[in-house]
């Protein structure tokens, strides 16, 4: 059980509609089907992951989110549209704020922070593009082509008019520590945050 | 895929790779099959508003029923389909069924775990009744008398069947193209009958392009001199050029530029050119085979009610057009399958579908496999579509056994 799965169930009201976007192996869905009945559907652009939600017998719809956005779907179809890891990987991270509160009432999205303390540490000593266990990847090949920080998120949310309802940050652990809720931007690694209109 | 075919390997299907693949895995066949008749007393009323007072379905079936009876699918035939999709009918049968690549067991459709039943549907020409059939009514064949039929019609015809047979539910009604249309209809139609409808390289509704190609059909056929107006049984004639050139057109529309060029190039039969108009090019060669070759097995008029059948599917029709509204009806879960280089019924098409689906708040999966074979890739064994279509299907063993 993924950790930040979690933060995320107590925020998805029972027997609601749930959109996932990047659903992976559709261990989310299938534990808020199981946990909170549900109906949920998952979209997915890698092959492997999408085979494994079919063997979960999770909704998944094989659909690559940077080329055909979400314009097939009908505004506020859904409860709940969560994104978990994958902000940072899209081509147009604004626009898919939009586009995930235009389909549904309330968003839920994670992703880890570029101000986390050891990264600053790692550019300022190394003078080099921070990698860690979080983001293991080398700057010309990442698939996280928009970090941000907790604060450029936030400043992108006050420009667009979207609210902040929650916000809950964690360490790499997904532990809650009193250095990550005292200066979260500093000493957070990973926040969950619940959105609207 | 060899790049000089030879004229004598050519298959029915447009791939010799699925022949070959069936002879790698004889071992994964549901052996020889015999298949079965079942006549219809009960006249069926027709959307068209004609009446068939009698028929008859031939059949086959193959893997076990279980004690609950709960573990049968339903094979849905494609255009030139029949009831034969898997194993042998003899042990001299060169070829196995048309679909023996996805149903055997180990394969998709393991019959290790389901009961799998296959028909030839009504208006088809390899044994069920239609145009080439005895017309009891007047003793003599059908041929252009035979009612139109539809998908629903047929989805009727089967519900039938399965009293027939005293399946109440099906685990499973799957069909590519054709095939997935009746998969879908059924879902909307027998709701309380279906658990789950997989519909590979299909369509809610055929665009103004795919009924152009049809219509280019149709005149191939109903212009060949021999056709007689359909009544070419009496006059011992076969529309063979007509129903050729329909079967050519057709044959372009089920493969894509990628595997016709990967496939055949601008390769040449001969060293050079003879600047002259008799074949010269290997596909000219490949696709007069496959017209000749079609036309002397399949009946024209079926062909034609084929093609009509495409035509006047559209179950969003009856509701404002709205497809959304159409799939309230369904309460099974939908598998919805397409090719990627499929442009007789594109990605885009089932994409649509299964957005309507999600808006109609339908359990649905879709995959979009990623297939240089165009239309005929639903035939074909390729890697992702096997393991994706078996994870699903395991689902539904699990499901129900």
């Amino acid at each position: 059980m993924r950790a930040d799965l979690n933060l995320i169930e107590p925020w998805v009201k029972p027997n609601t509609q749930v959109l996932d976007l990047g659903c992976g192996d559709g261990t989310l869905l299938a534990h808020l089907k199981a946990k909170k009945n549900v109906n949920g559907y998952g979209l997915e652009i890698d092959e492997q992951q999408i085979t494994r939600c079919i063997e979960k017998g999770v909704n998944v719809i094989e659909h690559d989110l940077d080329a055909r956005g979400l314009s097939q779907f009908a505004d506020q179809q859904f409860d709940t549209v969560i994104m978990t890891q994958a902000l940072q990987a899209i081509r147009r991270p604004d626009v898919m704020l939009d586009e995930m509160l235009r389909l549904g009432r309330q968003g839920i999205v994670t992703f880890p922070n570029f101000g986390y303390w050891r990264c600053r540490h790692y550019l300022l000593w190394h003078g080099k593009m921070p990698m860690s266990k979080t983001l293991p990847h080398t700057w010309y090949n990442t698939p996280n082509i928009h970090l941000c920080t907790f604060k450029d998120f936030e400043v992108l949310c006050r420009q667009k008019g979207i609210k902040i309802l929650n916000r809950t940050v964690v360490d790499a652990d997904f532990e809650q520590s009193r250095f990550a809720l005292m200066w979260p931007n500093l000493f957070a690694e990973f926040a969950v945050y619940r959105i609207a209109r | 895929m060899p790049n000089s075919p030879d004229k004598n390997s050519f298959d029915i299907q447009s791939d010799d790779s699925i022949a070959e693949h069936s002879k790698s895995v004889a071992q994964q066949s549901v052996g020889i099959i015999k298949p079965e008749t079942v006549q219809f007393n009960q006249p069926l009323k027709l959307v068209c508003g004609k009446t068939l007072e009698q028929y008859e379905l031939v059949y086959e079936t193959y893997g076990q029923l279980n004690d609950k009876r709960s573990n049968a699918i339903l094979i849905c035939h494609a255009l030139s389909g029949d009831h034969h999709a898997a194993g042998f009918h003899s042990a001299e049968d060169k070829k196995p069924g048309w679909w023996d690549s996805c149903i055997g067991p180990g394969k998709p459709i393991d019959t290790n775990h389901f009961f799998v039943v296959s028909l030839n549907n009504l208006g088809g020409c390899s044994g069920s009744t239609g145009p080439n059939t005895v017309n009891p009514e007047t003793g003599e064949l059908y041929g252009p008398d035979f009612p139109i039929i539809t998908v629903q019609d047929w989805v009727e015809s089967q519900a039938r069947l399965a009293d027939v047979l005293k399946i109440d539910i099906w685990a499973a009604v799957v069909g590519g193209s054709l095939g997935g249309m009746q998969a879908l209809a059924w879902s909307l139609n027998y709701p309380e009958r279906i658990k789950h409808a997989v519909v590979i390289a299909s369509t809610p509704k055929l665009t103004a392009q795919n009924i152009a190609f049809n219509e280019i059909s149709r005149k191939a056929i109903t212009s060949d001199p021999d056709f007689n107006h359909g009544h070419y049984y009496r006059y011992n004639t076969i529309p063979s050029k007509g129903l050729m050139l329909a079967r050519m057109i057709g044959h372009i529309t089920y493969l894509s530029d990628e595997s016709m060029g990967e496939k055949f190039g601008r390769d040449l039969k001969t060293s050079a050119f003879n600047f002259g108009y008799d074949v010269e090019f290997e596909v000219e060669s490949y696709l007069n085979y496959q017209g000749e070759r079609f036309s002397k097995t399949f009946d024209a008029n079926t062909y034609l009610l084929m093609t009509r059948v495409l035509d006047y599917f559209d179950p969003a029709a009856d509701f404002d057009g709205s497809l959304q509204k159409a799939l309230e009806a369904g309460k099974c879960s939908y598998f919805v399958v397409s090719f990627s280089s499929d442009w007789r019924f594109s990605p885009e098409r089932s994409e649509q579908l299964v957005a309507s689906m999600v808006k109609a708040g339908k359990a649905v999966s879709y995959a979009e496999i990623d297939s240089p074979y165009g239309h005929d890739a639903f035939l074909i064994p390729t890697e992702r579509y096997m393991a994706i279509f078996s994870a699903y299907m395991k689902r539904i063993a699990k499901e129900v056994n």
